[in-house]
């Protein structure tokens, strides 16, 4: 039963999701109402499960538990598990989704397929954290894309068939690169097991290719690949302009899973392929990551000062602290991929309850821009105050989990090159400032807009929604150790194993 | 009972804040009050019993990544216990003022709740500023850094319905994360060189940094330096020191008990404390030091030119608090820490009041801030007069010269000007002449305030083109008359009188009194221990031979945290190969050793530095005196006597002035800024601090942003880069275009199929080999 743990929470999402497609009949209001409620309990149920996983889950041990094994079609295997990395993806996984099915509690459209379509988002986002097969986890990474094209493309805004494909192409074109690397290291290896593929010496003899020299070998060019797919996924900058788009045309709930889970699917790629695997590759990219990152973070940071939609707004800044993760991945650190993973958690809920103030707004006035606002706070003292929570907790405020991936991944990177530190640093300063502003044009001032004059506060189920996030934030915030104990040991072992594969004269040159 | 202190501002910011619907607004608001008297009551407590000892409470876990540490902690020593007396007491009092002064306020409409919401945020803020001064670790000072940051954001867009209360609210959060941006950077470079973020372990290591070298970012620096001038970045941007400073006027947008509580008793003092807090590490870095010096002198100086030609009351005192904070950045920097803190300590009592009392004139004129509109106030309203009146002698600094009798401000404001004249004499002139212009500008206030004739009848006009948002539309129908303020916004005034006029006399001994007397009460090692360790700094730091020595390289295995438990317990064979280990610097064999006792780290003058201090002092006082100078706080003592007297001189020259200006000849402000008008403008326009920022920050940035999003995200990356690509997605959009959502569901299906045939191709082409 334990070994199977993993695979019923997967799973459990996709069964409720066929039974709705199945047996759920009729367009009426009940209808929808149950299906609303089946996803609801389902998701709970495997948030539950989760907990189970997480409460038996021993933070010492670094390697894969609960693993499950068994042969599957065309000689495949289906192999699945969990180590100190992965684990919180799919507590945070678990833990949005009953907040987001919740969150579209009055969509009134296609409901039951909306439903399906988050079941199975939520199974394949959970399968790609728990994979320990290479294929299984490519089928899951990429099948994941349809689901939320789905999303956007029937749910969505306006340009919403526009949004849809940039972010299909986008996120697909990169992934065809990736699969040729997959089949590559088949080819390597001989297996297609992640665990023997973590253990697996990948070539790193410099070789030429079309005259050019490429140091890392075979490592940088599988390393380069990988990072095709996972640049987009993200998204660091420049590969990032599909975000905003997506997050403007999405529907509330498609942006908070967007913004909440699959833009860490990236991040957890390369934590799981790129450094492990090739670290000679890794080893060579890693300044130019390092700048990307920090260009991202002054980039977008002001970008973002200059949008006039809350949503783009938002989106850009996602993108900025995205850039605080690669940033903290590629120090290759204890500090810095303890604070990436912590800031990809953080950011689950932080980003997801921004997405969520912008929907509570629009649910009511149906637009999203700026400019259409000001002075809600005379009539909505408690958005006002939820809004504020995590406009400071999107800035980075101590005693918020914002500030405790921030901070770690900018104390990571300031071990490894200084100048990025102090470039990136600055994002501080620039989120500060787009971030408040924000506020202060839809919050703050006089109410003078007649549209504005009847706009009534959160009512109860909005108040359920934030509650756990708030509580999360504040929680991860204030004793970040219940991430940093869970994730302390795996990411050690990751950081040793990497500096040992590294060339004994050391490759990795302090820029100090 | 530490904690007790630190927690019950947050529990009575939680039941005020939140509760104030169940309990009822008033409820909320004397919980929160009666619960920061208390911690009030038992700061003092603290205060007067403590011993000396630093003591540490650990509460909880905080962030925790690899060999990083840190916890929740409270650190108890001198420093703190001048803090916690000062915050608690300033807070307190302020507390009680704001039920008379945020009792009536036209800001808002009738029947809307703000009093409970105003106390919810001031006990939140001295809940972050308790945490910034009992934090035992950088981490957790950070966090009572931003946290009263955000207090301070609150309540200064307090009146969120005016945009220049949002507006400067914004304004003093940005810019002190700009600070903050150096507080940062510094933490990062110390936890870098020293594996730990907390105090103790940094404080071991802090004769190591100074023979360390640091490559950061162009060049390389010496650790000690670099870290101490990062540092100071982020007190300059909290304590509003020049070139960071542009919020602090701005900030008096809040209502005026915030701009009494903090923006001048506590959180601009924050940048003083850091400093103060990290003198075992300031004490090793002589040039930083120097920076501080000549910036805050600078600032003192410049602020007060501004101070002479504001005429929004709130606005002098702000910048009369800024000159002030640039005087305690010259103690810190010149090394006399326990002056800086003594001038900490006795501005925040006098400032408090000088505030409190601005208000009461403002809340007696129906919110008229304009100077222009006041006069004669004197008579009708003739408690806030004394207590101002107070408050001017005190932070003018009036006393008997040569003795240590007068109001507060004389014997700290002396002190510093003093030590400044042996540390610096760009410093000394600097602040000698600041000083005759703070007793200028605290004249003129005075003078236009509450002398000559009643002037309130400009009110009704000269009003709404100065402050317009500043309305008081009931004013001008009912009584106009000002009135005086009712009793429980008198009793803090009166209070924080008695601590102008004897704050001063009762603790110049331990604050600035004879070096031992000083240092025992700041739980230093005595100086006679600190003599005996001789001139140099190398020397004394080998004295204290510690077991391990990482000055040569900057590898981060220093075993700081080791050294620091292990403490003294040296041994000849650990100490053998650390003398291998120092490189370089025979003499300086400095290394992360013992952690300083006490408070403060206050070392003997070098060689060069003795050299040049002998030569500035008065001889005839050195032979007689029973204590060689070889410290900063002993040769301040023995300055000559025309630099003891220049202080109360600059002041009676800067009264008669005012004098002379506003009760004598009342034509001559005006006629002489006709005369000079390019130089009044520049000083009436803050010598265009903020036309100048606009120009080089704010807009670019926001142009930059425009123009990344248009040109770099639109036409670059999206036109050429991933254009190519994109090229079929307009097609694919016409295509779909009139198409209806359900088409999505064939598009999605030719998707699967595609993934499908690249997996089974994937499969079966790996599987044939």
């Amino acid at each position: 039963m334990e070994n199977q743990l993993l695979s019923i929470i997967t799973f459990l999402p996709l069964v409720a999701a066929i039974i709705l497609a199945l047996f759920m009949r009729g367009d009426d209001a009940a209808a929808r109402q149950g299906a609303k409620w089946l996803a609801l309990f389902t998701t709970s149920a495997t948030f539950v499960i989760s907990l189970f996983v997480l409460l038996r889950f021993d933070p010492s041990n670094t390697g894969f538990q609960f693993v499950e094994e068994r042969e599957w079609i065309l000689g495949l295997t289906y192999k699945m598990g969990v180590d100190g990395i992965s684990i919180l993806f799919v507590m945070l996984t678990t833990f949005l989704m009953p907040i987001t099915i919740y969150a579209c509690w009055n969509v009134e459209t296609r409901v039951k397929e909306y439903m399906i379509a988050f079941l199975v988002l939520e199974t394949l986002m959970l399968g790609v954290f728990c994979a320990l097969d290479l294929v299984l986890f490519y089928l899951f990474f990429e099948a994941g894309l349809i689901p939320m094209f789905l999303i956007i493309g029937i749910w969505g805004g306006k340009e919403r068939i526009y949004a849809a494909f940039k972010f299909f192409l986008y996120t697909f074109l990169g992934s065809v690169l990736m699969l040729v690397a997959m089949i590559a290291m088949y080819f390597d290896a001989g297996t297609t097991d992640i665990v023997d593929l973590l253990a697996h010496d990948f070539g790193s003899e410099t070789f030429s290719l079309l005259g050019f020299q490429v140091v890392g070998g075979l490592q940088t060019m599988l390393f380069l690949a990988f990072f095709a797919s996972f640049a987009v996924k993200m998204p660091m900058w420049p590969v990032h302009t599909w975000l905003p788009d997506a997050h403007v045309q999405a529907p509330t709930a498609g942006s908070v899973v967007l913004a909440a889970i699959l833009l860490k699917m990236g991040g957890y790629g390369f934590l799981r392929f790129s450094l492990p695997m090739f670290p000679v590759g890794s080893d060579v990219m890693a300044p130019l990551v390092l700048w990307m990152s920090a260009i991202a973070i002054v980039y977008t940071s002001l970008v973002a000062l200059a949008q006039t939609d809350m949503k783009k707004l938002i989106a850009y800044s996602s993108v900025a602290h995205m850039g605080f993760v690669t940033m903290g991945i590629f120090s290759v650190n204890q500090q810095g991929v303890d604070g990436a993973i912590f800031q990809m958690i953080s950011h689950g809920f932080i980003s997801g309850a921004l997405f969520l103030c912008v929907g509570v707004i629009y649910d009511r006035m149906h637009t999203r821009e700026i400019a259409a606002y000001g002075g809600l706070v005379n009539r909505m003292p408690a958005y006002a105050l939820v809004f504020m929570f995590f406009t400071m907790a999107n800035v980075g405020l101590p005693g918020t989990s914002g500030f405790v991936g921030e901070f770690l991944t900018l104390m990571g990177v300031f071990q490894v090159n200084s100048w990025v530190a102090a470039v990136a640093a600055t994002g501080v300063i620039l989120s500060a400032a787009y971030a408040l502003w924000l506020y202060r044009r839809v919050v703050f001032g006089d109410l003078i807009k007649e549209a504005l004059k009847s706009i009534t506060d959160m009512d109860r189920r909005e108040k359920v929604i934030f509650a756990p996030l708030i509580a999360m934030t504040l929680i991860l915030g204030v004793y970040p150790s219940l991430v940093t104990d869970i994730i302390g040991p795996s990411v050690t072992a990751l950081v040793s194993d990497y500096t040992a594969a590294l060339p004994a004269d050391g490759a990795q040159v302090a820029l100090h | 009972m530490a904690t007790i202190i630190l927690f019950a501002p947050l529990i009575g910011a939680l039941i005020c804040g939140f509760g104030w619907r169940v309990l009822g607004e008033k409820a909320g608001q004397v919980i929160a009050t009666s619960l920061i008297f208390l911690a009030a009551a038992l700061s003092w407590w603290i205060f007067i019993t403590f011993d000396g000892e630093t003591q540490r409470i650990v509460l909880m876990r905080w962030i925790e990544s690899g060999t990083m540490g840190s916890e929740w902690a409270i650190r108890l020593d001198r420093l703190t216990a001048i803090m916690l007396v000062v915050v608690n007491s300033v807070s307190a009092l302020v507390h009680l003022y704001s039920f008379g002064y945020m009792a009536h306020d036209d800001n808002w409409h009738e029947g809307e709740h703000y009093k409970a919401r105003f106390f919810a945020y001031l006990s939140f803020f001295t809940f972050a500023m308790l945490m910034l001064v009992t934090a035992d670790n950088l981490i957790q000072m950070f966090f009572g850094w931003e946290g009263v940051g955000v207090a301070s954001y609150l309540l200064i867009g307090f009146y969120y319905r005016k945009p220049t209360a949002n507006a400067a609210a914004i304004k003093a959060f940005v810019v002190n994360r700009v600070g903050d941006f150096g507080f940062a950077l510094g933490i990062f470079a110390l936890f870098y060189l020293t594996d730990s973020i907390r105090f103790d372990d940094i404080f071991a290591a802090a004769p190591a940094l100074a023979e360390t070298n640091l490559t950061f970012l162009w060049a390389e620096w010496n650790a000690a330096n670099l870290i101490a001038v990062l540092l100071f970045i982020g007190a300059m941007g909290k304590s509003a020191q020049l070139f960071l400073h542009t919020w602090l006027p701005d900030a008096m947008e809040g209502p005026t008990p915030v701009s009494a509580l903090i923006h001048a008793a506590t959180m601009v003092t924050a940048g003083v404390f850091l400093v103060c807090r990290m003198s075992p590490l300031m004490e090793y870095a002589p040039e930083a030091m120097g920076f501080v010096t000549f910036l805050g002198a600078t600032t003192a100086f410049v602020a007060a030119t501004i101070g002479l030609v504001q005429n929004d009351i709130k606005r002098v005192i702000a910048y009369s608090t800024m000159s002030q904070l640039g005087y305690m950045f010259v103690a810190a920097g010149v090394g006399v820490y326990s002056v800086a803190m003594f001038h900490l300590f006795t501005h925040a009592f006098f400032k408090a009041m000088l505030f409190l009392g601005a208000g009461s004139v403002i809340h007696a004129t129906h919110h008229e801030q304009d100077m222009r509109n006041y006069g004669g106030l004197r008579t009708k309203i003739p408690y806030t007069f004394w207590a101002m009146m107070i408050g001017t002698l005190a932070i003018t600094g009036v006393g008997i010269p040569l003795t240590h009798y007068g109001f507060a401000g004389f014997l700290s404001k002396d002190a510093v000007i003093e030590s400044a004249y042996v540390g610096s004499n760009y410093a000394f002139w600097m602040l000698v002449i600041a000083a005759a212009m703070t007793s200028f500008y605290s004249w003129r206030l005075m003078f236009m305030t509450f002398f000559g004739e009643s002037r309130a009848h400009n009110s009704a006009h000269g009003h709404d083109d100065h402050h317009g948002a500043v309305h008081d539309t009931h004013g001008h129908d009912d009584h106009h008359e000002p009135h005086e303020s009712p009793l429980v916004m008198l009793i803090p005034l009166g209070v924080l009188a008695l601590g102008a006029m004897f704050s001063g006399m009762i603790w110049y001994k331990v604050f600035f009194g004879e070096e031992t007397a000083v240092r025992q009460w700041f739980g230093m090692e005595t100086a006679a221990h600190g003599e005996a360790h001789g001139e140099d700094h190398g020397t004394q730091a080998a004295s204290e031979a510690a077991p391990e020595a990482t000055a040569d390289t900057a590898t981060t295995e220093t075993a700081t945290t080791e050294t620091a438990t292990t403490e003294t317990a040296t041994t000849e064979t650990e100490a053998a190969p650390a003398e291998a280990h120092s490189d370089t610097t025979a003499d300086h064999s400095a290394s992360p050793g013992t952690v300083p006792q006490g408070a403060l780290v206050m070392l003997p003058f070098t060689e060069s530095e003795q050299a040049l201090v002998d030569d500035r002092l008065d001889p005839a006082k050195v032979e007689k005196s029973e204590h060689a100078p070889t410290t900063i706080i002993n040769a301040a003592h023995l300055v000559p006597n025309w630099v003891k007297v220049s202080p109360f001189i600059a002041m009676v020259l800067g009264f008669a002035l005012a004098w002379l200006f506003y009760i004598r000849n009342p034509s001559l402000p005006g006629r002489l800024a006709a005369q000079q008008r390019p130089l009044y403008l520049f000083l009436l326009n803050k010598w265009y601090f903020d036309e100048i920022y606009d120009v080089l920050f704010v807009r670019p940035a926001k142009w930059l942003g425009a123009f990344l999003w248009r040109r770099g995200d639109g036409d670059v990356i999206d036109g050429s880069l991933n254009g190519v690509a994109l090229g079929i997605i307009p097609f694919f959009t016409r295509l779909a275009g009139r198409a209806q959502s359900g088409y999505v569901f064939h598009y999605a299906l030719a998707m699967v199929m595609g993934i499908v045939i690249l997996v089974t191709w994937m499969t079966l082409f790996g599987g044939a080999n």
